[in-house]
């Protein structure tokens, strides 16, 4: 049964070039709102930052905070530990990185370049080799070897920089952008 | 056949409602006009602010307005409000919402008061009553409207809602008996209004020097409830405008295509 | 009637998959030489409108539930938390509200035009019903769909029309009571109910796309019908689909979501009712309860009835009824053009559907003021239902005999001295 034969077209008509390219532009534009609804709300975003009141901290106490999800662990260091923490040599690092949000991203994991106010480290509580939380070390129940943090999970242990000094964690402990808005409040994020 | 059924669609059209004063029906809203409406509609800005001082002022000693958070106060790069950050946490700050237990996990501070702290912006507007039954029992038994959607959640929209406020006190005429306790507000079905008249001539002091007559505040508070119950509205329109012309020019151009591949058809 | 398939794979891969899994072959025969009647009008582009419009209904549905949550203590506001918080959240939600409004405009045009034309006569009585169960799909996902927002109206409208099940306990006592109780998971419409409804709602629109795929493939089987209802008589009456019907289709698919969009960025709330902005209060009840405006005339004919049972069953034959339409119609003739008689009684019919949706839109004990009396607008809709059923049980089987219609053309390709109707 012999068809009706379409016209072929014998060179690519210039007004359906147009009409195809504004579809798939629009196509494209309407993909935009489908895919950008899974990025974060606003609702999530307004709890982007946050302000923590430190006043309450005593020394060589931790406080957990929430910040974006994750465990925030803000800690008053007593004048010995800085002192130690401000000995270590950068060799004896297993990540010679400092992490910090707030400094370039190359800069060394000295003791200094952990925080803002020595008295005040400020890190994720987020184990740096799968994400576990770590357990804070204190003089009654010491965690771990260097007075910091142990993670039960697979046994990293973090000084009292949250600096990692035994795997399996690859990495220091993260400190997020943060500054002091006031001596006893700090913002996060 | 066509002529009667052309007659029965007219006998329909031409059907309207009785117009002696029929006490059991409410007037139709008043016609006002505000500037988002129609297709380009946007909320004035000035008249947002004032509207929210009328609302914070006003109308939160009663009505909550749960929906809305303070940082959805912040306008500018992609915010719909009409404050700057710094205004929209200064506001927050104002305001006091319950506190997260303290340590002993107490919600209760010595005196049996509920433990507070100050609101920041991921919080949303606290409400004047802890709950319903509270609200009603400050309120002879009735219970004030959350307002976060009252324009979209009526039949006339920002006309009623002005409507009911400024017409709530309106002289009772001749022959209409207010029941006990209420008030008489013809826009309000069935007349009788619990809600006293909620506005008067500089119930607040415009910041701006705006004189505060009464039609002046409802109007403001109108135009902030329909921003309260709509936030998006100005994207939308915006959005809108783009997306018409897209279409336009798309169909422009499938009409073009069409004609153009069945020029040889038969 | 398409005759062999001509598909020739052009590239290796091409012939490797075509011998595998014939997927170019399939869209090749189907879409692209597929032959239609070169006659085709403005009518017969709805079908190509309904899958555009179900195509954005899962899309935009799929991504409102990333957001949705279907407990009765947080729907309401995980979907003001879509309006407000999620990135386009509202103009998604807005899509998919109206986006369901259309979907019911362009199914009841797509089903006139099936009325108008014969299009559900032999031999494509099959196409038809499959047509009438995507449409009883439709009103059930729409129904569903509209409980999820948990306001005042998807409460109380969930309410009233479970409640019609315990209209059976007067055929077997219990029986109504116990579907309704099994429907709720409860002893009302609650978070049970809530939650099964989300379920359904999700499910039943990958079903609508399956009926359709066999509804299409019953349809390539004898082939379109056309607006002269006559059969087509060879290759000199047809034209490809593509790209005759693909550039026509995308013109008036293009045309329709630019009113659809006016719609979702102008007046996104013209088909909504205020109440659904009101949380759901299971102790209040809204004065006036109304279901979306596509399920109004149901409702008309449902409240015309001061019986329970019967007004159930009233309503369920009107759409019963509509599965024995190609068995109903004795006439010969396939198009309305070329009947008369039937054109009169066919847009009578368009106008009664109308007003019974006005008659449902008011409220129960309304009427119209014709100046010496208030004619209560039950009686008007039970005139408008009794036409209704007239209109497929006795009009439709005696036209066919009595009415003279009027000379069919040859064929469609005759040039005809008076085209246009």
């Amino acid at each position: 049964m012999a068809e009706t034969t379409a016209p072929e077209p014998t060179r690519r008509d210039f007004l359906y070039i147009a009409t195809g390219g504004v579809a798939a532009v629009g196509a494209a534009l309407t993909a935009w709102p489908f895919i950008d609804q899974m990025n974060p709300s606003s609702a999530v975003l307004a709890l982007s930052s946050i302000e923590a009141d430190i006043s309450s901290i005593q020394v060589g106490q931790q406080v957990v905070f929430n910040w974006r999800g994750h465990p925030l662990f803000v800690r008053r260091r007593s004048p010995q530990e800085i002192a130690t923490s401000k000995a270590v040599p950068l060799s004896d690092l297993i990540d010679p990185i400092a992490r910090n949000a707030n400094l370039p991203d190359n800069a060394p994991a000295t003791d200094a370049n952990r925080e803002i106010k020595p008295e005040w480290i400020v890190v994720v509580g987020v184990c740096t080799h799968l994400g576990c939380t770590p357990t804070v070390s204190t003089p009654q129940v010491p965690q771990g070897e260097y007075g910091g943090w142990l993670c039960h999970c697979h046994g990293s242990q973090y000084d009292v920089a949250g600096r990692v000094r035994h795997g399996p964690a690859p990495q220091n402990l993260a400190v997020p952008p943060y500054s002091f808005v006031s001596p006893t409040k700090i913002k996060v994020g | 056949m066509k002529a009667l059924t052309l007659a029965f669609a007219a006998l329909i059209a031409t059907s309207v409602a009785a117009s002696a004063e029929d006490f059991s029906q409410p007037l139709p809203p008043k016609d006002v006009h505000w500037s988002f409406e129609g297709p380009f509609g946007t909320y004035d800005r000035a008249a947002l602010q004032r509207g929210f001082q009328v609302y914070k002022e006003v109308c939160s000693a009663c009505h909550s307005l749960n929906r809305v958070a303070f940082h959805d106060l912040i306008g500018g790069e992609g915010g719909d409000g009409f404050f700057t950050e710094p205004q929209a946490k200064a506001i927050a700050a104002g305001y006091k919402v319950p506190a997260d237990p303290d340590e002993k996990g107490d919600t209760t501070d010595d005196k049996g008061q509920p433990l507070m702290r100050a609101a920041i912006l991921a919080d949303h507007f606290p409400a004047p009553f802890a709950n319903e039954n509270a609200a009603r029992a400050s309120n002879g038994g009735a219970l004030p409207p959350d307002l976060s959607l009252i324009v979209k959640a009526r039949e006339g929209g920002p006309q009623y809602v002005y409507s009911i406020v400024t017409g709530d006190g309106s002289p009772v005429p001749h022959g209409f008996k207010v029941i006990d306790g209420k008030y008489y507000d013809p826009y309000f079905a069935g007349r009788n209004i619990s809600m006293p008249p909620p506005l008067r001539k500089d119930s607040v002091t415009f910041s701006d020097g705006t004189p505060a007559t009464v039609d002046q505040e409802a109007h403001d508070v109108v135009t902030f409830l329909s921003w309260a119950s709509e936030p998006k509205l100005e994207e939308r329109h915006r959005l809108g405008f783009g997306v018409m012309l897209f279409m336009l020019l798309l169909s422009g151009l499938l009409f073009l295509s069409y004609r153009k591949v069945w020029s040889d058809a038969h | 009637m398409s005759g062999p398939s001509t598909y020739v794979p052009k590239s290796g891969f091409g012939r490797w998959m075509d011998s595998r899994l014939p997927l170019m072959r399939f869209a090749h025969d189907t879409i692209i030489t597929y032959p239609t009647p070169k006659n085709l009008n403005f009518w017969y582009a709805f079908g190509a409108i309904l899958t555009f419009m179900l195509g954005i209904q899962i899309l935009t549905g799929i991504v409102l539930a990333m957001h949705y949550v279907a407990n009765a203590g947080l729907a309401f506001d995980s979907v003001e938390g879509i309006m407000r918080n999620i990135n386009y959240g509202w103009l998604i939600r807005y899509m998919h509200a109206n986006g369901a409004s259309f979907f019911f405009i362009a199914v009841y045009i797509h089903m006139f035009r099936g009325l108008y034309y014969g299009s559900y006569k032999s031999p494509r009585e099959v196409i038809w019903i499959l047509g009438v169960i995507l449409y009883l799909l439709m009103v059930a996902t729409a129904f569903f769909g509209y409980v999820l927002p948990w306001g005042q109206m998807s409460f109380w409208g969930a309410t009233v029309i479970t409640n019609f099940f315990s209209a059976l306990d007067q055929i077997v006592p219990h029986l109504g009571s116990a579907i309704a109780t099994w429907l709720w998971g409860g002893f009302a419409v609650g978070d049970a109910t809530l939650n099964r409804f989300f379920s359904l709602h999700f499910l039943l629109p990958f079903v609508i796309a399956g009926v359709v795929a066999l509804h299409i493939w019953a349809l390539h089987v004898p082939g379109n019908n056309n607006p002269l209802g006559i059969d087509t008589k060879g290759p000199q009456d047809m034209l490809p689909f593509h790209p005759y019907y693909t550039v026509k289709d995308s013109f008036y698919v293009a045309l329709f979501a630019l009113v659809y969009l006016a719609f979702v960025f102008y007046a996104p709330n013209f088909f909504g009712n205020p109440d659904n902005y009101t949380p759901a209060n299971p102790v209040v009840t809204p004065p006036d309860i109304v279901p979306e405006w596509y399920l109004l005339p149901y409702y008309a004919m449902l409240r015309s009835v001061p019986q329970k049972l019967i007004g159930v069953l009233v309503m369920a034959g009107s759409l019963l009824t509509l599965v024995f339409i190609p068995w109903l119609d004795t006439s010969k003739v396939r198009s309305t053009r070329f009947r008369p008689m039937m054109k009169q009684f066919f847009w009578l019919f368009v106008i009664d559907c109308a007003i019974l949706g006005y008659c449902g839109s008011q409220s129960a004990d309304a009427t119209l003021n014709l100046g010496s009396f208030e004619l209560p607008l039950v009686w008007v809709a039970r005139i408008c239902t009794l036409y209704y059923f007239g209109f497929f049980w006795v009009v439709m089987p005696l036209l066919g005999i009595i009415e003279k219609p009027k000379p069919l053309p040859a064929n469609i390709s005759q040039p005809v001295l008076s085209p246009a109707e």
